[in-house]
């Protein structure tokens, strides 16, 4: 049974649970996040991704470790980096007898390394795994334009001296700008932001309740630092030990005073400004994932189970949902799929690409036409208890470097979690919720040990 | 961190130069590497006590070239001088010049060693002058020794016996490399308690160690060496220094703990770090300290403040946290690293200095109470010690700091570490309360 193409919560059941190891997260580590052209402006991925491993390999002491596999990724990535992953393994303290591989699936890439690699975990091929991911949008890939790419190519298939000439011939001025990468849609040309600032209109967030958002970002995240909840989480890189992006003397007021960005045009009065939307940020962020032996083994802390996931995608393209919606899809259907509802999570991670993001993601599921027509429920989904909501910061503050932000919240939650131990008599439980380019989405829930 | 100048004056036209115009000629000590010879060149034992002829018999089971009689013109690698029996001043001369006249043998980087028992516990005033004369003796003939030879003595406490294990495990240390920078000071050797190692190369093997400010500097030096030694690391420093200490972490197969030793659950987080992830806490190495220097007239509050915190408070907390754990009961040890200034005094620096005195105040009083826990305590001092801090310190000034003490130049902070790689070493167990200069015997506050 479908409604409009997506499939209806709860149709299928999970695979036989008793069958399966628990794969949990040990740990984390990644670098502070800068903002781009920043203090990271001369590293590459790979130096970012290697600094990153490398202080996890020091965190649990896994030097000379061989790792079941690691897996990582980035979103902007230069051709040169098609084993990006395996490379910064060699060039960090673990075995190099340590498998690895690059995945990429826009921003959720860090937590579909997660997923990834802990369905092995449960699935008994690996005892232990490294999910990560890197992006630097200072030290983007800059290709050189079709017209000249076509000419180089048929320039080296030419034999003859006459026939390179003819083929030299064909180039242009015009061929000789480079193709600067971008954060427009292929499909539709519209930035990620133009895009969000339609559905930004449509759930008719005010700025008001987006400034605030940016606000608790910040403020929370601030907290954190002050509290020392990154001491084991973060290891600094480059001079920084905070994220860069941070402002912890920012308010409302403030906030108030920016220009909008996105949605000029729009008609309507456009409210998505640089301060409640993420900047372009340099970052990487690791995980460590384990079975429970191989943790014990290894007399490494347990911090919380990776139960499920689940990805989505909407159709953006023709406009049926807004680009970034997919996980207003995704996590009915993961939450019924184990028989819960949102008053059964005890903390939300939805990733703030821009406040309007988040913002439309809850207004959808407390909306009950949309709700019962789009998400196939008998009513609204319900609400999301603000105060279990990023409670640590979140993008807006701390920056997304894109592949890397999924790491950062699995992380952070893992934490969070092992912290707050039992609600209610059962283990505490977080949920994650990415969105992602291209209309995608990819959430998951962990529970505390 | 390099000093050119002891490049230069090594060899060739430097040499003579410095030479001629009677410039300071330091060399390049003799430090150890792993597999390197305890002495280069036979030992002489001079003394006629029965400790000397154990001590001797104690060295030949080592498999060293020992003599008991000198062969004049033969390189000597040591020279140790058994005055464990004295009773009167006048019993000093036949044993020492004996000593004397194979003083011109002795090889560069050469070790004198005295072997004699503490003033403090003698019965009669005289015997009393006699064991306070040995002090005065060897502090000035490690004066007169050139070439990167060292002179250094070892107290025995009465009923303490020439070969006891610290007595033997500080002989060892001082003949060794491991000591290149320690000279003209005292290691006194209060108990029986401790043990040789059974692989003289990893003294630490199966000791899990925690070393605080170990992100750079001497604190990374320590750790290496610790490495070296066998040990098992744990490796603290504040958050800010984490990828620093990541990196040392990484070299020596440790664990990085972020962690601000002033945080008030300091001690207990390192405990329950070093037990959850290796099962155990053996040693520990306060290390960790800062300098905010300023006269004391313009001292303000933050820098006092800061100083005494870091460097003696923090330390007291995590030492209380320490002697309260049943997890750090098995032969525990702690070295604090604590400084000349804290000894002898220097301008722009009463903060530190009244942190660093602070500590040996500490390590004293502490001494009995880890002693009912069958452990130790001991201070190692720096002198001057070639650091990223000293390298910033003006380059007129640095060379004169460098080049006031007996061997002329400033140490590596690896010396440092050697001197508390020994006193953390079971080796060293006889030895409590005790605060060891690490100083190329430092010309001020001697």
């Amino acid at each position: 049974m479908s409604v409009d193409g997506q499939s209806v919560p709860g149709t299928h059941e999970p695979a036989a649970a008793t069958q399966l190891r628990k794969a949990v997260v040990v740990g984390g580590n990644r670098i502070p996040f800068a903002r781009a052209g920043g203090a990271y402006t001369k590293s590459s991925n790979q130096d970012m991704l290697t600094a990153a491993l490398d202080g996890l390999i020091a965190r649990f002491g896994l030097q000379e470790e061989r790792i079941g596999e690691v897996a990582a990724g980035a979103v902007l990535k230069h051709s040169r980096d098609f084993n990006l992953t395996r490379e910064a393994v060699l060039g960090s303290a673990l075995a190099a007898e340590t498998p690895a591989y690059d995945l990429q699936q826009a921003c959720a890439t860090g937590l579909e390394t997660v997923l990834g690699l802990a369905n092995k975990i449960k699935l008994g091929q690996i005892d232990s795994a490294i999910a990560g991911g890197v992006d630097s949008a200072s030290d983007a890939p800059i290709a050189v334009s079709e017209g000249l790419r076509e000419v180089l190519l048929d320039l080296n298939r030419a034999k003859t001296v006459s026939r390179k000439l003819q083929v030299l011939s064909r180039l242009r001025p015009k061929d000789l700008a480079p193709d600067a990468p971008n954060t427009g849609e292929p499909r539709t040309g519209l930035s990620m932001g133009e895009h969000q600032a339609l559905t930004t209109a449509q759930w008719k967030i005010t700025r008001e309740a987006q400034d605030e958002l940016a606000f608790n970002s910040h403020r929370n995240l601030a907290a954190a630092y002050d509290a020392g909840f990154f001491d084991d989480l973060l290891t600094p890189y480059r001079g920084l030990s905070r994220d860069a992006n941070l402002r912890p003397d920012t308010s409302p007021e403030k906030l108030a005073t920016l220009k909008p960005v996105f949605g000029k045009n729009l008609g309507a009065e456009a409210t998505m400004t640089a301060g409640n939307s993420t900047p372009l940020t340099d970052g990487a962020s690791t995980v460590l994932l384990a079975s429970e032996e191989w943790a014990d083994a290894h007399d490494l802390p347990k911090l919380a189970t990776v139960v499920d996931g689940e990805a989505a995608a909407v159709d953006f393209v023709h406009g049926k949902d807004g680009l970034l919606m997919a996980p207003v899809f995704a996590v009915p259907r993961l939450l019924a799929r184990h028989n819960l509802t949102l008053g059964d999570i005890d903390f939300f991670e939805i990733h703030e690409a821009f406040a309007g993001t988040v913002l439309s993601t809850l207004a959808a599921w407390e909306d009950e036409e949309f709700c019962r027509t789009r998400l196939g429920l008998d009513g609204a989904l319900g609400s999301v208890d603000r105060s279990k909501l990023n409670v640590n910061g979140s993008s807006l503050a701390a920056g997304h470097p894109f592949a890397a932000t999924g790491g950062r919240i699995v992380a952070s939650l893992a934490k969070m979690l092992h912290a707050r131990g039992q609600v209610n008599g059962r283990p505490a439980r977080g949920l994650v919720s990415i969105c992602a380019a291209g209309g995608q989405g990819v959430v998951a829930i962990l529970e505390a040990l | 961190m390099t000093d050119k100048y002891i490049r230069f004056v090594s060899h060739g036209p430097g040499r003579d130069i410095a030479k001629r115009l009677g410039l300071p000629q330091p060399v390049v000590l003799r430090r150890h590497r792993p597999g390197s010879p305890l002495v280069e060149g036979p030992i002489l034992v001079q003394g006629s006590t029965d400790g000397a002829d154990s001590l001797a018999a104690a060295l030949l089971g080592w498999d060293l070239d020992v003599r008991r009689h000198a062969i004049p013109k033969e390189k000597l690698g040591a020279i140790i001088l058994v005055l464990d029996d004295l009773g009167r001043p006048e019993d000093l001369e036949k044993p020492v010049l004996t000593a004397a006249a194979s003083l011109r043998d002795l090889a560069p980087n050469g070790r004198i060693i005295t072997v004699s028992r503490t003033a403090g516990s003698a019965a009669d005033p005289a015997t009393a002058a006699a064991r306070q004369g040995v002090d005065g003796l060897l502090r000035s003939l490690a004066k007169e020794l050139r070439a990167g030879a060292t002179g250094n003595g070892i107290l025995l406490a009465d009923g303490i016996a020439t070969t006891s294990p610290s007595t033997l495990g500080a002989l060892r240390f001082f003949l060794s490399g491991r000591s290149a920078f320690v000279d003209g000071q005292f290691l006194t050797v209060t108990s029986s308690a401790g043990q040789l190692p059974d692989d003289v190369e990893k003294p630490l093997a199966g000791r899990v160690a925690v070393v605080t400010g170990a992100a750079r500097g001497i604190g990374a030096a320590i750790a290496r060496t610790l490495y070296r030694d066998g040990a098992t690391l744990v490796l603290v420093d504040i958050p800010a220094a984490g990828d620093h200490l990541a990196a040392v972490a990484n070299e020596v197969h440790g664990t990085a703990l972020q962690l601000d030793i002033s945080r008030t659950d300091a001690g207990q987080r390192i405990i329950d770090h070093a037990v959850a992830r290796h099962g155990r806490l053996d040693t520990v190495i306060h290390n960790a300290g800062i300098t905010r220097d300023k006269l004391l007239a313009n001292m303000d509050t933050d820098r006092w403040n800061s100083v005494i915190g870091v460097n003696v408070a923090a330390q007291l907390r995590i030492n209380e946290a320490l002697l309260a754990s049943e997890h750090f009961r098995a032969a525990p040890r702690i070295v604090s690293v604590a400084s000349t200034s804290g000894v002898a005094g220097n301008r722009g620096q009463t903060n530190y200095a009244a942190s660093k005195a602070g500590v040996i105040g500490l390590v004293r009083a502490t001494a009995p109470l880890i002693g009912e826990r069958g452990g130790s305590i001991n201070a190692v001092a720096p002198g001057f010690i070639e650091t990223e801090m000293t390298a910033r310190i003006p380059f007129a000034t640095r060379e004169v700091a460098r080049r006031l003490n007996s061997l002329q130049q400033g140490g590596q902070p690896g010396d440092v570490a050697e001197a508390i790689a020994f006193l953390a070493s079971d080796a060293a167990g006889g030895i409590t309360g005790e605060v060891l200069r690490v100083c190329g015997q430092n010309l001020v506050g001697a």
